[in-house]
């Protein structure tokens, strides 16, 4: 269904050359009126993501809380504080608790706390986190976002991208054999992939960790962690079995049976017939004639695997107990750690932006058809 | 009419599409029976759990189907009432004494066939005594003719007595009060002595308005058709009412999402200017946001009624990414010469909209809708897993929940994850085939592919 309407997207932009100055220009104007918007986008994106992470200044409530509890608790421990009238000590408590929360610009109106976490956001400027810490003892928010990254690229990046480029090549070898047993196979077995991958997770748990005790239930690594590389990297793979096969099965055949149609509908063009009429070799038609016009759409699905990298599974992660960037999200959540989640969400926006940006770009280069700037535009 | 009719003839030649179908409307049909059969403030009361309601229920106990697997049967888990009068396991005789008080014999048959031992034996004695508490005495029959003599004690007004944690019947027995009473001693190995056994519970009542009933419970390790959970409530009522939520809350979300986007792409598209501008405006926003993560927040932050998270998924769908798709149809739709005609015959912006651009989509349409189904059914049981899953509603991904919380996994009660798991296949299994047949129905140039 997609693959129709991306064939009827990019007929309008089909367009007469201009002389190169006025085309430097356009192509100048277009992108500061691009940055601009999207910039406004990603604001007001981050505005609503602190409004919902910071439940509408009941987090900042709860903080108030912790730092009276916290000062009553550290005055009571100075000797001299325990003979002074209840009245005094009160009075001692509420001095600490204002200069803490003044320290912390707690004490400031709720507009003015949003746009300062907005400030420190946009400017990547992340702070430190108010419960989690990371391996290390660090509890600054980039330090905990960049431990959990590996993790979280080995997983999804590794078998992310890597089924990325086996989903394109089978499906465009099986979009030339179409109604093969292999071409069948894939049809018959696309709506399976309806099912979420933690789902095939807790099934795989299930088969190969609990019943047959092969596989271990969840993690990155052994309990006592390997000393050398060489073990380190075997149990790393064993780790890494299920969680893959649970991606594999929740994606691959869906992805395969998408693409195949996509391909299919290119392969019945006129320019095709003809190449094939030539006596053009297959490898030929399916570089120069199926997957260059289809490039720009490849491409998106590319950038789009990719930023999903960001996010990584929160489910998934939880399942399998992998200490990736969508379990450090899930677990921040449950600790009302704003920061974190503030964190994750914004380089995840900015990420996104950038992507959406870029995009035009590329597809510019790939597609002479494209024109930047020209046409309607293909937000 | 005509169409719907056509579609449907067209549809009925995949066979994939038929069996769908037949489990929707099974899945329909069971969900209408369910909500009659246990009401929904009955289901919610019921999950919740008291002590009450499941104290006869063994724990984690599996189904009882699953010794249709086994060569080695489990014992079953059963009730009975002394109370109960159309029972025909259990007997009571009330005999009227001269000053007085009575004698009231109770007597439990019933066939042990089983080849491992109950975990636990109860009574649960009930009496409605003023100041003199009746005695009670029981006395065991084995099959094969064996009697022992097991208590005598004064029951309080809810007694229970825990036979297998009887310390003096152990003495008595010199064995685990369970081995001792069921196992055949023809053997050296402890093997239960398949037959009738009896138990007979004979109380004296000291009061002549006093009633005396007592309850055996007998706690298996399998229990009804769905098995029991770790709070002993029956699966079943949870697996019955997770029917009809999966399928209201994918419905819903699926419905509410397409259509409140194909009418806002459809607007867009007619109107351009400005409106077209703020819509795609407002979707690239909505694109920077985080879907799943804002939904675990609101459910952390906020409630984890299933209700407002359905709203929540509705709200931050709308402005999807299918608006992209729309509006480039619409886009195409808008020149047509039918649509200019309608122009100028004067048709109002909302006619043109409704009567003109949007039933164009529906065959694009249809096939998405039920496709996305499962994809909301999954997302309820996904937040469910995460712990996010609805406080009071009885669903599957509470289920799943729970058993993985409570290390199904790590001790082998595979029943306890794989019924709620196989009811969502079956479920998202059903909608993705008619979604897959839909969309080569609709779609002819799919069909030739």
């Amino acid at each position: 269904m997609s693959a129709i309407t991306q064939i009827e997207e990019q007929k309008p932009q089909i367009s007469l050359q201009k002389k190169s100055t006025s085309s430097l220009i356009r192509v100048l104007r277009y992108s500061v009126v691009r940055l601009l918007s999207l910039l406004v986008s990603l604001i007001i994106a981050i505005f609503l993501t602190i409004v919902i992470a910071n439940m509408g200044g009941y987090v900042d409530r709860i903080r108030m809380g912790e730092i009276r509890e916290t000062a009553v608790l550290s005055l009571r421990q100075i000797p001299s504080n325990r003979n002074l009238p209840a009245e005094q000590f009160l009075a001692l408590v509420d001095n600490r608790v204002y200069q803490e929360a003044h320290a912390q610009g707690l004490d400031r109106p709720f507009i003015l706390r949003t746009l300062n976490y907005m400030k420190r956001a946009l400017t990547l400027n992340l702070g430190n986190a108010l419960r989690m810490t990371s391996d290390t003892g660090s509890k600054q928010v980039r330090v905990i976002i960049l431990e959990r990254l590996p993790p979280t690229l080995l997983l999804w990046g590794s078998s992310g991208l890597f089924l990325f480029f086996i989903e394109i090549s089978v499906a465009l070898s099986i979009s030339r054999k179409y109604g093969s047993w292999l071409d069948k196979f894939f049809v018959t077995m696309a709506p399976l992939s309806t099912t979420p991958g933690w789902f095939f997770g807790i099934f795989l748990i299930l088969i190969f960790a609990s019943a047959l005790r092969i596989l271990p239930f969840g993690g990155m690594v052994d309990a006592p962690v390997p000393k050398t590389t060489v073990d380190y990297a075997l149990s790393l793979m064993k780790h890494m079995i299920l969680p893959t096969l649970a991606l594999v099965l929740s994606q691959t055949f869906l992805q395969i049976y998408n693409w195949r149609t996509f391909f299919l509908i290119y392969s019945s063009e006129d320019y095709v017939e003809i190449a094939k009429a030539k006596g053009l070799s297959d490898r030929a038609i399916e570089r120069d004639y199926v997957l260059r016009p289809t490039l720009p759409t490849i491409i998106t699905g590319f950038a789009l695997t990719l930023i999903a990298l960001w996010l990584g599974g929160p489910i998934l992660e939880t399942i399998f107990n992998w200490p990736g960037l969508g379990r450090a999200f899930y677990e921040a959540v449950q600790f009302y750690d704003t920061p974190v989640i503030l964190g994750q969400t914004v380089i995840y926006a900015y990420l996104l932006a950038g992507t959406v940006f870029l995009l035009d770009y590329i597809y510019a280069l790939v597609d002479p058809r494209v024109k930047i700037g020209q046409g309607g535009s293909n937000t | 009419m005509k169409e719907i009719k056509r579609t449907f003839q067209e549809l009925l030649r995949y066979p994939s599409a038929m069996v769908s179908l037949v489990l929707i409307l099974l899945m329909l049909i069971a969900s209408a029976y369910i909500m009659i059969a246990i009401p929904y403030n009955e289901a919610i009361r019921l999950w919740r759990g008291s002590e009450e309601d499941w104290y006869k229920y063994p724990k984690q106990a599996a189904p009882v189907w699953m010794n249709y697997f086994s060569s080695k049967k489990q014992p079953v888990s059963f009730f009975i009432n002394s109370a109960d009068e159309q029972n025909t396991m259990v007997e009571k005789q009330v005999e009227k004494r001269a000053d007085g008080s009575k004698k009231i014999t109770i007597t439990y048959t019933f066939d042990y066939v089983y080849d491992d031992f109950p975990q636990d034996l109860i009574l649960y004695a009930n009496s409605d005594y003023a100041a003199k508490k009746p005695l009670v005495s029981v006395v065991w029959i084995t099959p094969d003719g064996r009697k022992i003599n097991m208590a005598s004690y004064s029951v309080l007004q809810r007694d229970v007595y825990r036979i297998a944690q009887d310390a003096k019947l152990e003495r008595i027995l010199r064995a685990k009060p369970m081995l001792g009473l069921f196992s055949d001693p023809s053997q050296k190995t402890p093997t239960p002595l398949k037959g009738t056994y009896q138990m007979v519970v004979t109380g004296s009542v000291f009061e002549p308005n006093t009633g005396l009933d007592v309850e055996l419970v007998c706690h298996g390790t399998l229990y009804g058709m769905a098995g029991t959970d770790f709070m002993r409530r029956d699966l079943m009522i949870a697996l019955g009412w997770g029917m009809p939520i999966a399928l209201a809350f994918g419905l819903l979300a699926a419905l509410g999402t397409t259509i409140t986007t194909l009418v806002i792409a459809a607007i867009g598209a007619w109107y351009g200017g400005w409106v077209d501008e703020l819509i795609q405006r407002i979707t690239e926003i909505n694109s920077v946001l985080p879907f799943l993560p804002i939904l675990i927040m609101i459910g952390t932050f906020y409630s984890r009624s299933i209700w407002l998270i359905l709203g929540a998924t509705i709200l931050l769908n709308i402005f999807g990414l299918g608006i992209k798709n729309f509006r480039a149809i619409f886009l195409q739709i808008k020149e047509s010469p039918y649509v200019e005609a309608a122009k100028a015959y004067g048709a109002s912006d909302g006619r043109i909209i409704i009567r003109y651009l949007t039933p164009r989509i529906i065959p694009m349409l249809i096939p998405q809708l039920v496709t996305l189904v499962p994809t909301y059914v999954f997302l309820e049981a996904a937040l469910a897993v995460l712990g996010l899953g609805d406080p009071f509603i009885p669903t599957w991904g509470k289920i799943i929940n729970d058993a993985r919380t409570n290390g199904a996994l790590f001790e082998g009660l595979y029943y306890w994850i794989l019924e709620p798991a196989a009811l969502l296949l079956v479920t998202s299994l059903a909608f993705a085939l008619l979604g897959f047949a839909l969309d080569r129905v609709f779609n002819p140039k799919l069909r030739e592919m």
